[in-house]
């Protein structure tokens, strides 16, 4: 057993939230130099330059990439061979988004649902946990913003809607949000397992760098299918016209009932603030 | 691309200059509210109050800043959706407001009032808000200190990148755009 102190994680959180808000990874930032020479329309070659010129802003400024900085996303793998001490490993991981929303200047986004009460330091995170052979734990951070959030959706489709289904279904997505969630958007497919679970693999698929193909051929096609569909739908960056309305879509499958075709959306804005640490 | 520098306040001749399309550098004074100021505005209204500031020839922005670190104005500042506010816009747009910036389509109801009043919406670069942050140069709270970063600022812009929406001519950009580029 490795112990692992709950101070260590309190920590590794505050930071990881800081620099995954202020510090564009440097995946997003090849992709989104790529999109200029890519992208037809002058206005939105303009706005992508607008977006480069942020993210070097915000790294030499130390100010957010944007000013939604997110629900606190975190998904975190604990090796089987862990021993928290101090305490919770939920309730570090709450202390360190705490901290991170707190000294990092970071926008408080969470709020009663109804009465619309601000919680006040951006807690509670949210935590998929999942245990893991060895004797580590990894986190990843991925502060979600509300305008991409909000077009995601699960559908429980009928099998024999099959592939047309699923692709009908993420071009009614992408449409139904057009400039509201920031393109050019990052498309994450949950296809699968059950009504919960599929929510969740479109989220994981989020996750995938940018440019990384589905492992299964016909999966890794099916994503080039897609993403070429979203991209002559004309949305554009920032929803002004033009040829790159997605960055890339990714997919994460898992078997399903036989009587079931689950499906999921999630979409990610062109901020993609995505951080991980090993302990 | 060609951009055009504009300053506030804004009367109908520098309205009726602007296309659909073109970006602009705005310069001089503008005003955040977004959902719950806007709330508030409409009470004051129905109780016969004045609003905190003179709608006439200004630009509301749909903004709810990030904490401004030690030493800067402001903090990060991209526009929120504007949609929400299409309640209340039209309203306002009818007291003399002559500009909206946000991101996201306006209604119907938003339009024709633009149409009607002399008025524009413009967007800025969501989702850009370090970048918008550093062409801010004051920032003063006029009203609804409480509501936090929802709160009502005046702000002093110089060079504010943004985009025409929504002219006065009934053009609207995101329309135009996706039918210029759908395949």
């Amino acid at each position: 057993m490795r112990e692992i102190h709950t101070d260590s994680i309190v920590s590794a959180v505050e930071n990881l939230f800081i620099d995954a808000n202020i510090n564009l990874s440097q995946g997003v930032f090849d992709a989104l130099s790529q999109a200029i020479e890519k992208e037809e329309s002058p206005v939105g070659k303009e706005v992508i330059r607008e977006l480069i010129n942020n993210a070097n802003i915000a790294k030499a400024e130390r100010m957010p990439i944007c000013q939604d900085t997110g629900l606190a996303v975190t998904f975190v793998e604990v090796g089987q061979d862990v021993h928290v001490v101090g305490g919770g490993l939920a309730e570090a991981i709450a202390e360190g988004v705490r901290r991170a929303y707190k000294n990092g200047y970071l926008r408080k986004s969470c709020c009663d649902p109804f009465s619309r009460k601000n919680t006040g330091d951006n807690t509670p995170p949210i935590i998929h946990t999942h245990i893991v052979p060895g004797d580590r734990i990894k986190i990843v951070a991925l502060p979600k913003g509300g305008g991409s959030e909000n077009y995601g959706e699960v559908r429980m489709l009928v099998p024999s809607q099959g592939k047309e289904g699923v692709k009908a279904f993420v071009l009614d997505m992408v449409t139904k949000g057009g400039p509201n969630p920031c393109p050019p958007i990052i498309v994450g497919v949950g296809i699968g397992g059950n009504f919960e679970t599929s929510a969740l693999l479109s989220k994981e698929a989020l996750m995938v760098p940018i440019g990384q193909r589905n492992p299964d051929p016909a999966t890794a096609a099916f994503e080039l299918e897609m993403l070429d569909a979203i991209n002559r739908t004309g949305i554009g960056p920032q929803g002004y016209g033009g040829t790159m309305t997605a960055l890339d879509v990714h997919i994460k499958m898992l078997p399903c009932h036989i009587a079931s075709l689950p499906a999921a959306v999630n979409i990610q804005c062109h901020a993609h603030r995505i951080k991980e640490v090993v302990i | 691309m060609e951009i055009k520098r504009i300053q506030t306040p804004l009367d109908d001749s520098a309205i009726e200059k602007l296309k659909a399309g073109e970006k602009v550098f705005l310069n001089g004074f503008i005003f955040t509210a977004r959902d719950s100021a806007h709330k508030r505005f409409f009470e004051a209204l129905d109780k016969g109050e004045e609003l905190p500031f003179d709608m006439r020839n200004q630009i509301i922005y749909y903004c709810g800043p990030s904490p401004a670190p030690p030493g800067k104005a402001i903090g990060s500042c991209g526009p929120t959706t504007s949609g929400r506010m299409d309640a209340y816009a039209p309203r306002l747009i009818a007291l003399g407001l002559k500009g909206m910036i946000g991101k996201g389509k306006r209604s119907q109801a938003v339009k024709d009032s633009l149409k009607q009043h002399k008025a524009v919406y413009f967007g800025a670069t969501g989702g850009a808000g370090a970048l918008l942050a550093k062409c801010i140069v004051s920032s003063e709270i006029v009203a609804y200190e409480d509501l936090g970063p929802e709160g009502v600022v005046k702000l002093g812009v110089k060079d504010l990148p943004l985009f025409v929406i929504n002219d006065m001519y009934g053009n609207d950009l995101y329309e135009a755009g996706i039918g210029k580029y759908r395949r």
